[in-house]
């Protein structure tokens, strides 16, 4: 497509294409400021990080001195992060809260995708009474917005006595309707239904199927579900914040809260802890980048 | 065979069991528990009272209530009219035929989007306090040759009070940042699906760029634009974590800060009252509600009239 529209533009005369790289130009002129403004926080967030309170009332960046390039790399220092794993005055246990984090984000993301692939696939591929009811039903509680659960469901962990408790953040994550959804389509547009029956004539149980079938066949779904679920609650505030108390409980995202209230005057340790908290996620998110972007878009512009 | 189909008779009920089991205890249930705490007057979990419709009543003369959905409205203008046209420009920029390096430049845009919101907060707070965050030191920065220009001090003031007096504009302006680069992507998808040769029979036509632009692409998205938009407003009228940890688990002077959402977290988990936050709760979905059956009828609308 780019050979044929090259020929026409040289056809029609080089100003043509004398404009065109001129607006190419400044299209990369544009899309190379946002990206600055996009990145300078997190620099910012970066070099505060290394920082004492003195240094970073002083300068901006990288203070300036007499080291290589102009800078004073000696004016850096790594103890912010040496206090959040290290410090025993620390009233968070950094270092905890994010094995914290790792683990309600791996192990939601593992359950609640296999139960929504299931789920998906059975709504997808056979009849039984009842199913246009549960179809019915995970359709119209997408629309749900989660704040209006957080009362009831609050009284409901304390009823079941899951409050200041780890089942009581992971379980309710388990079963996003949107997910079901996710997988119902998938399975309805990559799973052929004369595959299961040939599997079915060939002997295969049905849980076989599923899983020697089913699964291999919606794969980018699965990765890109893995992703999302894995985000969400990584990122997720209020939930924590309402279910838990005990900090050797806390996931990052309350612990870097608690690091804001309890040492608002520490700027470096605050920054230290953001970074942290964020880092693993950017690198691992940009690394699978393609596939999470296909999978969020898909929903929208495939109609 | 009788009992193959015993099996396959089973199993969809088998797949679904575990989904259905957490769905009907953690979501359908509460949702019933919501309707009926919206009538009750609570304190903490253990304490009820019945109270009716009351809740709703007392919501509708209540000056707190309305000014969290006052401010909750002016940031999804904020949200709609500010971040998702910087969207679409950043997306026609980034399909521009021809253009080199257009994934990195995506990966780039894209990334504040993975940043949790607790963890942008903190930051943002950081961003704009006054003297020592970036916001102001970078504007002062910038507009220093005002001031040398003119000889009187016409640069931006270092102690501009973003989260003192401006909350919302400090809060538009970090969900610019943490969001524009997530809905540019709808755009580029949209962008991309648009037929090369409608674009290049229109410039054969002698159809300039504006023309283009409102005769070409923007019917071409325009589904998935609304599909953004309602996004954009879902996502918008939820907010709360931005705010109340930028301001310091308040809502900030006068205010100014304050949430629909926040509004119920405060009366819900701060006051106890768990009754009337669902009522809170019940009044954004209504307001939600509203907004996606409007945007699935004109969706429907167009279609008839195709």
């Amino acid at each position: 497509m780019s050979q044929a529209s090259t020929q026409t533009s040289v056809s029609r005369g080089s100003s043509m294409q004398a404009s065109r790289r001129m607006s190419l130009w400044l299209t990369h002129g544009v899309l190379l400021a946002v990206s600055v403004l996009t990145v300078v926080p997190f620099f910012w967030l970066f070099c505060g990080s290394l920082k004492t309170n003195e240094v970073f009332l002083e300068s901006t960046f990288i203070p300036r001195g007499d080291g290589a390039l102009g800078f004073a790399w000696n004016r850096l220092t790594g103890d912010n992060y040496a206090r959040l794993f290290t410090d025993p005055e620390l009233d968070i246990n950094f270092g905890r809260s994010l094995l914290n984090s790792v683990f309600y984000s791996s192990v939601s993301a593992v359950l609640a995708t296999l139960f929504c692939a299931m789920g998906g696939f059975a709504l997808a591929h056979y009849r039984f009474r009842g199913s246009k009811l549960v179809t019915a039903l995970v359709l119209a509680a997408v629309i749900i917005p989660g704040p209006l659960l957080l009362a009831p469901g609050y009284q409901l962990l304390h009823n079941f006595g899951m409050l200041d408790n780890a089942m009581g953040l992971i379980l309710p994550a388990l079963a996003p309707a949107f997910g079901v959804f996710l997988f119902r389509q998938a399975s309805i547009s990559s799973v052929p239904a004369e595959l299961l029956e040939a599997a079915r004539i060939d002997g295969s149980s049905e849980v076989g199927l599923f899983f020697r079938m089913v699964l291999p066949l919606v794969r980018p779904m699965i990765g890109t579900f893995l992703m999302i679920t894995f985000l969400g609650v990584w990122n997720n505030f209020i939930g924590p914040q309402v279910v838990l108390q005990s900090r050797s409980l806390f996931p990052l995202s309350v612990a870097v809260a608690e690091l804001k209230r309890g040492y608002y005057a520490e700027y470096g340790l605050q920054m230290a802890g953001t970074v942290v908290s964020i880092v693993p996620v950017l690198f691992l998110f940009l690394l699978l980048q393609r596939e999470l972007v296909s999978g969020l878009t898909s929903g929208a512009v495939k109609e | 065979m009788a009992t193959l189909s015993s099996q396959t008779r089973r199993a969809p009920w088998l797949f679904l069991l575990p989904f259905l089991a957490v769905f009907a205890t953690f979501t359908l249930y509460p949702l019933i528990r919501a309707m009926m705490l919206a009538g009750q007057q609570t304190f903490g979990p253990g304490y009820t009272k019945w109270v009716g419709g009351s809740n709703f009543a007392a919501l509708m003369n209540d000056a707190l209530f309305w000014t969290a959905l006052k401010n909750t409205v002016v940031f999804t203008l904020g949200s709609v009219f500010v971040q998702l046209p910087v969207s679409l420009a950043m997306a026609m920029m980034l399909e521009a035929k021809g253009l080199r390096g257009k994934g990195v430049y995506r990966a780039i845009l894209f990334a504040p989007s993975l940043v949790g919101v607790s963890f942008a907060a903190v930051l943002f707070a950081l961003m704009f306090e006054k003297r020592t965050g970036l916001v102001n030191q970078g504007l002062h920065g910038a507009t220093a040759w005002l001031s040398l220009l003119s000889g009187k001090d016409l640069a931006w003031s270092l102690d501009f009070g973003w989260l003192e007096q401006h909350v919302m504009a400090a809060l538009i302006v970090a969900a610019l940042w943490m969001y524009a680069g997530f809905n540019m992507l709808f755009f580029s998808a949209a962008l991309q699906n648009i037929r090369q040769d409608i674009k290049e029979a229109a410039t054969v036509d002698g159809a300039g760029p504006v023309a283009r632009f409102f005769h070409v692409t923007v019917p071409a998205i325009r589904p998935v634009a609304a599909f953004v938009v309602l996004l954009s407003i879902i996502g918008s009228f939820q907010l709360f974590e931005l705010p109340y940890l930028m301001l310091n688990g308040g809502a900030g002077p006068n205010n100014r800060g304050l949430t629909v959402v926040m509004y119920l977290y405060q009366v819900g988990f701060e006051t106890g009252d768990l009754g009337y936050a669902s009522a809170i709760g019940w009044t954004l979905t209504l307001i939600l509600l509203g907004f996606t059956i409007a945007q699935r009828m004109t969706a429907r609308g167009e279609e008839v009239a195709r």
